[in-house]
């Protein structure tokens, strides 16, 4: 068994699909923090037999999880503080995301027009419905 | 700076501004004829239209103002891969307010993005045509008095026709609308429209057959199929003729009904509809021309206080 040390402040991301933690990474843009990260991939999990992990030593502030709450709601995000869990974060879906996911109708501006980053914004939060800013067009994950 | 993308862009006093000032310039058409003096309208349409061009047109010209543009993709940089981005970057710089129709829906939200004048949206693919809207609405206000309280049927091809997506967006503002969709199954309203309608509890029914809730109308919008909306020819030839709008359907109809059509008409209103005194399409579109008159000179900062 693989041994990851204990992080000061940040965040521990558990739960994640397993071999979804690379597109998180991406997707959080963690890249382009100058901070620690810990990939943790395939470990063992009760629940979900295997999942992912993601440890980020960061400055609780310097993050927006919201995302995550569209990507995969079955993400537990752990805030520790002095080496501790001092939180669980609630996620809440993000009113708009930009260039995460595509609009895949042929007829909208977004199929053309160079360098237009593809923009959604939340249309029913219950529903957790989303919609191409610019064509309207639902948000529908083929892969789901 | 103001654009109008989507009817919703103006709020109902909004509107109620635009369309008094409209019918004052349809009654003292003299008192406006300078009023874009040294102004220019550019009209870049990337896809081929001619009322809709020429309304433009004629509004800006009967206003003292001048136009430029282009009247289809070819003929512009478009043909040469320029973006819209870009187009309306450089269109700033020749015009004083840009009207534009592109094939690709969310395509004047593009423009207006990186407009430095105001954008019109004369129509972006299957999506929005708020201008037409406006000209929808002035009609049913001037013909029949009122906004509100009246069962409205839309007819035709509900799933790609912009006019009467924009048209539904402008019209769920005023109390006491029904709607009733006739349409065949392949060409029903969109589900964000319904969506919309069910969240503000706004009664609609589904039907295919127009005999059968055409006694209960006070307005019939007709629509064309449109044969660029498919990208399958079978597909249009099998839908255009669903729905024909004849004198003895009419019959059917109550005594005030309004038939109401953007017009161009194929073969869905019969022409020996025209002569019916319900028969409402014509009307409408000289009232285009007013309400964009009143568009264009509320946009430039320049219609009355």
């Amino acid at each position: 068994m693989l041994n990851v040390g204990k992080i000061e402040e940040g965040f521990v991301l558990d739960h994640i699909k397993a071999g979804h933690s690379l597109s998180l990474y991406d997707h959080l843009q963690l890249d382009k923090l100058d901070c620690t990260v810990a990939i943790i991939k395939n470990a063992k999990s009760n629940k979900m037999g295997k999942k992912d992990i993601l440890k980020v030593e960061c400055d609780i502030d310097k993050l927006d999880l919201d995302i995550l709450a569209f990507l995969d709601h079955n993400i537990t995000v752990n805030v520790i503080k002095n080496g501790e869990i001092v939180a669980k974060k609630e996620l809440i879906l993000p009113k708009q995301i930009k260039n995460v996911i595509k609009c895949r109708n042929p007829r909208c501006i977004t199929s053309i027009e160079q360098g237009l980053p593809h923009i959604f914004f939340l249309a029913d939060e219950q529903k957790g419905i989303y919609r191409c800013k610019y064509c309207e067009e639902k948000y529908t994950d083929r892969t789901k | 700076m103001k654009h109008l993308i989507s009817p919703l862009d103006f709020t109902t006093q909004e509107l109620d501004k635009l369309f008094e000032l409209a019918a004052d310039i349809e009654k003292n058409p003299a008192t406006y004829a300078h009023a874009c003096d040294g102004k220019i309208l550019a009209t870049c349409f990337y896809e081929p239209s001619t009322r809709t061009r020429l309304s433009f047109e004629s509004a800006m010209i009967r206003l003292g103002g001048q136009v430029i543009g282009f009247s289809d993709a070819g003929s512009s940089s478009a043909s040469k891969g320029e973006s819209v981005s870009d187009t309306i970057r450089v269109i700033s710089g020749y015009a004083d307010i840009c009207a534009m129709r592109h094939p690709k829906e969310g395509a004047a939200t593009v423009a207006s993005e990186k407009s430095l004048i105001p954008v019109i949206n004369a129509g972006d693919g299957g999506h929005q045509h708020p201008t037409q809207t406006l000209t929808d609405l002035l009609t049913i206000k001037n013909l029949k008095g009122r906004l509100d309280n009246f069962t409205i049927g839309l007819c035709g091809d509900l799933k790609f026709g912009r006019t009467v997506h924009s048209l539904i967006h402008a019209l769920v503002r005023y109390p006491g609308i029904r709607f009733l969709f006739i349409s065949p199954e392949e060409l029903r309203i969109p589900d964000y429209i319904i969506e919309e309608l069910k969240e503000h509890n706004i009664p609609y029914e589904e039907v295919i057959r127009l005999e059968d809730v055409l006694p209960e109308l006070d307005l019939l919008y007709m629509t064309r199929v449109q044969r660029e909306r498919f990208f399958n020819e079978e597909d249009y030839v099998r839908l255009k003729d669903f729905y024909i709008l004849t004198k003895a359907k009419m019959e059917l109809a109550k005594d005030d009904m309004l038939v109401l059509h953007p017009l161009p008409r194929v073969n869905e209103i019969d022409v020996e509809v025209d002569d019916d005194p319900r028969a409402s399409y014509f009307r409408q579109a000289q009232y285009g021309v007013y309400v964009r008159m009143a568009l264009i000179m509320t946009l430039l900062g320049l219609a009355p206080q």
